[in-house]
């Protein structure tokens, strides 16, 4: 049986031989590996891309105290982008299932219509939900718009729920009893902050603090999206800075959201601001690309 | 009987399953289209599909169009010979051929020219990739660059043959050819085809070409799995169809779950098993459910049980999830959860749920609903703050009344609530009490008032809070729960709502009850609400349709109808009574004032059909006025009088239908 941390490097070593450059986690919150510059910023325009990266998914509202057997606060994803998708990537996907020990011959796989959708990024894309014997293992999506901007060339993005997957491998019933490491559970690894991480974000985190942050990041963005147009050395201009900031405005709101601060009328407008700073962004990085 | 001569199979990633069917429809159609526009003989013989291919299939397709003969004509004859040697130079011939062509206006150089038919291969070649890509799809899109084409999935390979040859073109970077993909586990990926021998090369690569075969096969699947246990499938025909359409080789397999779940509410178990998992759910002896489920899986079999393993794991923590919600939630009453109703928006020009809440609840008073329906009232909406309704939508309201019956509310509210969104479609049931009708009443009605009051009324394909469905429920509801309930009053004196809702009406009476479309015009023209008299006048004018002096009487209002109207006469004057002469002018009206107490008191007892029968004795009297009276007399206040009668006698005799709607032959 493989340990967590080998299926990691099994996977890894798959697509790192079909061609991906294998980045390392991106050093902000994020929601979902998508949201990584390597992901949101590289689809866009008509450069090719393939890279794989690991993503711890931070969302607040899913956390559970380390109590919910299937329920994470965070959990980690195997992000790949394929960019532009190959004519088999459904094969090369299947392979990377047979690459990690599922015998699909034994097993029952399903691709079922599920296109996503990211209101606070502008983005959306087609695809499926990947089922294997009736688990939802994988994301599989074409994108089709990112930051607002038709995609010019549609990559495809798999993106591998590693928990669930892993303990489909491993056969546990809860995730905290995978084996990361020889000797050693998820549970060892991760439990503590499953917990601590609840209580801050259902229970203590501030509220006006969290608020004033999302005003001070939000405000900072837009002070550099409004800089661009009059800077000289486009080349030179700090899109990804730019871009971290609507990464820090996205997970404050998540965070506001577990604390139950922001009500369902307010919602759709605070989304909309965060849409603006990522739309803003993404157009930022499309126009330096073409310049 | 010779078998197709002409295959396309469109090979594309798995489409889902819902699109499928409208698809292969659209198909058959353009299909059909190309080659009548193409004047080639021939026929669709079968569509169909599996999620990763569309596949047509037709027969008797010639090898070209037949040769065909087109004149020519030139200049006229008259013109001379260097005109006729012009004429024959551009057309390539001599002027020993050309013809003359007789016409009224005199006689022309003409020219037979012979048209060779394309070739059938060539026309299929041309037509074929912009007839793929014309399949309308419900949200397509595009899989390498922006300017490239777009379906619904992407195109991988296309097979099509014509005879045993390949028709040949290119569509969204594929080229046709004869080569079929299998199973993605159980076939080839690349598996040669002909038209004979398609369905059996797919079939020897794991995959069942027809739908068909499909369903039969899980069908049969699941009796040779249930029998003999006790066992019975809950048949459920649209998860069928879904399965059907998610597989190429569809196997049905049986697992179970621990029996303690079944302590759980069986709505809650069916909805996961259902609508999360795609399971059948499978009841026991006396309807009971049992702890087991059908699920079909997309391979030939699960010798290892790995299958049915996996599918039983993740049933299990989806149960505890249940669980969990169920016991979670009680922590907290149904009836402790209204003010939180305050946060939760139902629209945001309309404000919060609890808002909804309040105004619903006034309306059901105004109803007349008693306290067990104003209580079902105010805690309707409460659910939409629980978490198991967060997580399993479907079943708001439903978990509301099962929350409230182990909360100790009265049975009366629990299944108002429980009910309150009923009728789901036009096949579901209305609520089964009356408090539970009149919260769904209540609660639709509100909604619609309050959307078309700030405007947002539903146009062509855009209704986003599905204002129809709820309109057709309001319909449904007061004529199929015989709610003693006048609709027009509650609709606020809102035009458009009223217009809105006679489209319904019209739509229910017409499609749902199968009313002929000039009967319904014609009765609610005559008013239409409240609407259990309008279907009872409905029903008696049906009953009336196919009696003799019906058509003519219908006719005859007609006629008085069109009389009146190009008069310009205005309705309400009275008749004299001295004025009118002796004989049938007086007798018309006779029979009428005869008539009329007798009609009034029918229709007061609610005999429409009795009623009716009256109006229709006053035929002959009809008849025979128009028979010898001039309405258009010379005296222009013998004319007013007549009209003034005439007039009387449809508006009188117009209060079940509006006669002048019905078409008559």
């Amino acid at each position: 049986m493989d340990s967590y941390q080998q299926i990691l490097f099994k996977l890894k070593k798959y697509w790192s031989d079909r061609g991906c450059i294998i980045q390392e986690p991106y050093d902000v919150e994020v929601g979902a590996g998508t949201m990584c510059p390597e992901t949101f910023l590289r689809v866009l325009g008509p450069k090719p891309y393939r890279v794989a990266y690991v993503q711890a998914s931070r969302r607040p509202s899913d956390g559970r105290y380390g109590e919910n057997p299937n329920r994470l606060y965070k959990h980690q994803q195997l992000q790949v982008i394929l960019k532009p998708a190959p004519a088999d990537v459904m094969d090369q996907y299947l392979g990377s299932l047979e690459a990690v020990g599922i015998d699909l011959k034994k097993h029952d796989i399903k691709f079922e219509e599920d296109n996503w959708e990211s209101p606070t990024l502008g983005a959306w894309g087609i695809g499926w939900q990947v089922m294997l014997d009736g688990l939802e293992i994988t994301q599989f999506t074409y994108f089709q718009q990112c930051g607002g901007i038709d995609l010019e060339m549609a990559p495809a993005e798999l993106t591998y729920g590693l928990e669930r997957l892993s303990a489909f491998l491993q056969n546990k019933e809860s995730v905290y009893e995978i084996e990361w490491a020889p000797g050693v559970r998820y549970s060892d690894v991760r439990l503590a902050d499953e917990r601590q991480f609840s209580v801050y974000n259902f229970e203590l985190a501030d509220i006006d603090t969290l608020w004033q942050l999302f005003a001070l990041h939000e405000k900072e963005c837009q002070r550099m999206i409004d800089l661009y147009p009059d800077y000289e050395e486009k080349q030179r201009f700090p899109v990804l800075a730019t871009y971290d900031h609507v990464l820090k405005c996205s997970h404050l709101f998540n965070l506001l959201d577990s604390r139950g601060a922001i009500s369902v009328t307010e919602r759709v407008g605070v989304i909309g601001r965060v849409r603006k700073l990522a739309v803003g962004t993404a157009q930022l990085w499309a126009a330096q690309e073409a310049a | 009987m010779p078998g197709p001569n002409f295959l396309l199979e469109i090979g594309v990633e798995e489409i889902p399953d819902w699109m499928i069917p409208p698809a292969l429809e659209h198909l058959r159609k353009a299909f059909t289209k190309l080659l009548e526009e193409n004047r080639l003989r021939g026929k669709v013989e079968w569509v169909d599909a599996t999620p990763r291919r569309l596949v047509l299939a037709a027969t008797g397709l010639p090898k070209g169009q037949k040769d065909s003969v087109e004149t020519v004509s030139g200049p006229p004859k008259s013109a001379g010979e260097g005109a006729a040697q012009g004429f024959a130079r551009k057309l390539g011939v001599t002027v020993e051929q050309l013809e003359t062509l007789s016409t009224p206006k005199g006689e022309y150089f003409s020219f037979q020219k012979k048209l060779t038919g394309r070739a059938a291969a060539e026309i299929l070649a041309d037509a074929l990739p912009g007839l793929i890509l014309s399949i309308p799809w419900p949200k397509a899109m595009y899989w390498s660059s922006k300017a490239s084409a777009r379906f619904i999935r992407p195109i991988r390979w296309v097979v099509a043959l014509f005879g045993s040859k390949v028709v040949p073109f290119e569509v969204a970077g594929v080229v046709s050819s004869n080569i079929s993909s299998g199973h993605r586990r159980f076939g080839k990926a690349k598996v040669k085809v002909s038209i004979r021998k398609y369905e059996e090369a797919l079939r020897a690569n794991g995959v069942l070409v027809h739908a068909a075969e499909r369903r039969a096969k899980i069908l049969e699947g699941i009796a040779a799995l249930v029998e003999g246990r006790g066992l019975q499938m809950r048949p459920d025909a649209a998860l069928l169809e879904t399965l059907t359409y998610l597989t190429e080789w569809p196997t049905a397999i049986l697992g179970s779950f621990d029996a303690g779940y079944l302590s759980l509410p069986s709505e809650v178990l069916v909805t996961v098993m259902r609508h999360h998992q795609k399971y059948f759910s499978v009841t026991g002896a006396g309807g009971a459910l049992a702890p087991n489920f059908v699920a079909v899986m997309n391979v030939p079999g699960d010798p290892e049980g790995l299958v049915v393993a996996g599918n039983e794991r993740v049933l299990r923590a989806r149960f505890n999830d249940a669980r969990f919600f169920w016991e979670s939630d009680q922590k907290r009453k149904i009836s402790d959860r209204v003010a939180s109703l305050g946060n939760v928006t139902f629209q945001a020009k309309l404000g919060s749920y609890l808002d909804k809440t309040n105004r619903v609840v006034d309306l059901v008073k105004q109803l007349g609903g008693n306290e067990h329906a104003q209580r079902a009232a105010l805690l309707a909406k409460c659910d939409l703050t629980t978490d198991m309704v967060k997580e399993f939508t479907d079943l708001q309201g439903v978990v509301g009344g099962l929350y409230m019956r182990a909360q100790g509310e009265s049975e009366e509210a629990a299944a108002a609530v429980y009910d309150h969104y009923k009728p789901l479609s036009m096949e579901d049931t209305v609520p089964g009490t009356v408090s539970g009708l009149l919260v769904s009443l209540a609660d639709k009605l509100d909604t619609l008032r309050e959307c078309f009051r700030i405007g947002m009324i539903p146009s062509g394909s855009r209704d986003p809070f599905a204002l129809r469905r709820a309109a057709q429920g309001v319909v449904k509801i007061l004529l199929e729960g015989e709610l003693d309930v006048a609709l027009r009053p509650l609709l606020d004196g809102n035009v458009q709502l009223e217009e809105f809702f006679l489209d319904r009406i019209r739509y229910y009476f017409r499609e749902i009850r199968g009313f002929a479309y000039d009967e319904v015009n014609a009765v609610l023209a005559a008013g239409w609400d409240p609407l259990p008299g309008a279907e009872s006048r409905l029903r008696a004018i049906q009953k009336m349709r196919p009696t003799e002096d019906f058509e003519p009487l219908a006719a005859s209002f007609k006629r008085i109808s069109n009389i009146i109207e190009q008069a310009g006469f205005e309705k309400g004057i009275p008749y004299i009574h001295a004025m009118l002469e002796a004989g049938p002018e007086a007798d018309l009206c006779a029979a009428f004032e005869g008539l009329r107490g007798q009609v009034a008191s029918l229709r007061a007892s609610g005999d429409d059909a009795g009623a009716l029968a009256r109006i229709a004795s006053v035929r002959p009297a009809v008849d025979l006025f128009f028979d010898k009276v001039l309405v258009n007399s010379p005296d222009p206040n013998v004319r007013r009088n007549r009209l003034a009668l005439l007039s009387s006698l449809l508006t009188e005799f117009s209060s079940i239908a509006d006669f002048s709607e019905i078409v008559t032959s």
